[in-house]
C-alpha cells in the first residue's frame, strides 16, 4: 500500500485544533510561491518575509473558518494579495511603482541596453517587472502559480470576464514594453 | 470565427484568444482545450501569438524561480508569534467530520476497497449480534393480535407480517470499481435503498434492496440500472 500524502484540507482542520506540526508542513508546502507572489507585488525582501510571517499567522488563526470552496493555495494567494496591496497602500508607493513602470517606456537607454544585449529572455524578464501591480498578478497568478480563470476571480474579486481581459491587456502592455526596448515578437 | 488576420486591434479580442494563456498552464478544462486546440489548427496568426504566450508563460516561470526563498527568519519569527497566541480549547466533537472526511480522501483506491470489506464484515457481525438478541428476547416483548400474554395457546403464537416476506425483497450480487469513494458507495446505496448483507471476497459485495414486493421484471429494471452506475463495475441478480 503506497503512502498518500495529507491534503491541505486535513492539515487545515488539524491546525484548527492547534496542531503545530500540521502548520509546519503547511508552511514548508507553501511558503516559497507565497513569498514569490508577495515579493512580486511589494517588491522589498524584508516587506515580502514579513508579508509571509503576516499570512501564516492568519492561517493559524483562521484556520477554522476555511471554506471548502476554493483549494488551500487559492485562499493564501487571497491573503497574501490582500495584505500585500495593504503593505503597498501603507508605503504609499504605488505612484512610485507606475512611475517605474513607464520610465522603462519612455527612456531611451533601458531599450538601447536590451536590443544591445539581444537577449529577448532578459529583455521580456525587465519588462514583466515593469507592468502594474494589477498587471503583475495576474500574469503571475496565471503563468506561475496556475490559477485558472475561476481561481483568479476568485483571488483578486473580479468577474471571471475581467479576468480574461485584463490578461489580455496585460499582456498587450508587455508587448508595448518590449517594442519599445526593440524587441519584435510578431504580436501584436 | 471571424478570421483572426482581419481583426484589427482595436477589436475586441475573442474568447479563444483571450484563454490561451490558460491553455499554455494547462488549466483550461478538457473541453476548452480541444476547441482551442482545433482553432490553432485552423488559425495561423493565433498559433503565432500562442508561441509568443508559450514564451511570456517560461519566461514568467524562470523570473520567479529566481526569486529565491525567505530566510529562516521568516519561519522563527511566524513560530515565535504562534508560540504566543493564546493556547485554544480542544473542539474535538465540531471538528471531526473533516477529520473522517479527510481520512477517506487520504486512502489509496486498494485501501478504499479494504475498508469496504472490513465495514461490510463489522455490518454482518453486528446484524448477527442485534438478530441474536432479538430472537432471544422475543417472547416476552410483543403481543399477537389475536392472544393475550396470558392465554394458554402462548406457546403458538399467531403472527403477523409487518412487511413483505424477506425473500422477497431482491437481492444482487456487486463490484464496485476499485477507484469508488466511500462517499460515491453511500450515495448509491442510499439512493436505491439498499443495503450491503454480504460478501467482501473478491471485492464482491451481497446486496439487498429494502422496497420489497416488486415483479421480477422490476427487479431485471433495478439491477439494469444498477449495472449503469459509474462506481459499479459489475452487477447481477442473486438469489
Amino acid at each position: 500500500m503506497s503512502a498518500t500524502a495529507v491534503t491541505d484540507e486535513v492539515l487545515l482542520s488539524r491546525i484548527a485544533q492547534g496542531d503545530r506540526l500540521a502548520m509546519q508542513v503547511l508552511y514548508g508546502r507553501h511558503h516559497v510561491r507565497v513569498f514569490r507572489f508577495g515579493l512580486r507585488l511589494v517588491r522589498d525582501e524584508q516587506i515580502a518575509e514579513d508579508l509571509i510571517g503576516e499570512v501564516f499567522l492568519d492561517v493559524w488563526r483562521q484556520a477554522g473558518k476555511f471554506e471548502r470552496r476554493s483549494a488551500v493555495s487559492t485562499w493564501l494567494l487571497a491573503i497574501t494579495r490582500f495584505k500585500a496591496l495593504t503593505a503597498l497602500r501603507r508605503r504609499k508607493d504605488v505612484e512610485l511603482e507606475d512611475e517605474a513602470a513607464n520610465a522603462i517606456e519612455d527612456t531611451s537607454d533601458d531599450p538601447e541596453v536590451m536590443v544591445q544585449k539581444k537577449d529577448t529572455s532578459e529583455s521580456l524578464r525587465r519588462c514583466l517587472t515593469a507592468l502594474s501591480v494589477e498587471h503583475r498578478e495576474i500574469v503571475d497568478l496565471v503563468y506561475y502559480h496556475e490559477k485558472s480563470v475561476e481561481e483568479v476571480a476568485e483571488i483578486i474579486g473580479i468577474p471571471e470576464n475581467t479576468v480574461k481581459t485584463r490578461l489580455f491587456y496585460a499582456r498587450k502592455k508587455l508587448a508595448d514594453l518590449l517594442k519599445a526596448a526593440g524587441v519584435e515578437r510578431g504580436w501584436p | 470565427m471571424m478570421a483572426l488576420s482581419k481583426k484589427k486591434l482595436e477589436q475586441e479580442p475573442s474568447d479563444l484568444e483571450m484563454v490561451l494563456p490558460w491553455h499554455a498552464a494547462g488549466t483550461l478544462s478538457a473541453r476548452d482545450a480541444r476547441r482551442v486546440e482545433e482553432a490553432l489548427a485552423r488559425e495561423p496568426e493565433l498559433a503565432r501569438q500562442y508561441a509568443v504566450i508559450r514564451e511570456e508563460y517560461a519566461e514568467t516561470i524562470a523570473l520567479n524561480e529566481s526569486l529565491g526563498a525567505p530566510s529562516a527568519r521568516a519561519m522563527q519569527t511566524l513560530f515565535a508569534a504562534i508560540d504566543a497566541e493564546p493556547a485554544r480549547e480542544a473542539k474535538a466533537s465540531l471538528n471531526r467530520v473533516p477529520h473522517v472526511s479527510g481520512f477517506f480522501a487520504s486512502l489509496s483506491p486498494r485501501a478504499l476497497v479494504w475498508s469496504a470489506s472490513l465495514a461490510a464484515v463489522v455490518l454482518m457481525l453486528q446484524a448477527g449480534v442485534i438478530g441474536a438478541f432479538l430472537i432471544k428476547n422475543q417472547s416476552p416483548t410483543y403481543q399477537t393480535a389475536s392472544l393475550g400474554m396470558n392465554e394458554s395457546s402462548v406457546n403458538a403464537p399467531v403472527t403477523r407480517a409487518l412487511g413483505p416476506p424477506h425473500d422477497a425483497m431482491p437481492r444482487a450480487l456487486v463490484r464496485f470499481k476499485p477507484d469508488a469513494r466511500m462517499s460515491e458507495i453511500t450515495s448509491l446505496l442510499d439512493a436505491y435503498q439498499a443495503s450491503i448483507i454480504g460478501g467482501g471476497q473478491s471485492g464482491m459485495f451481497r446486496l439487498q434492496f429494502n422496497g420489497g414486493g416488486i415483479t421480477k421484471d422490476e427487479a431485471a429494471s433495478l439491477i439494469g440500472r444498477l449495472q449503469q452506475e459509474k462506481v459499479v463495475s459489475f452487477a447481477a441478480a442473486s438469489p
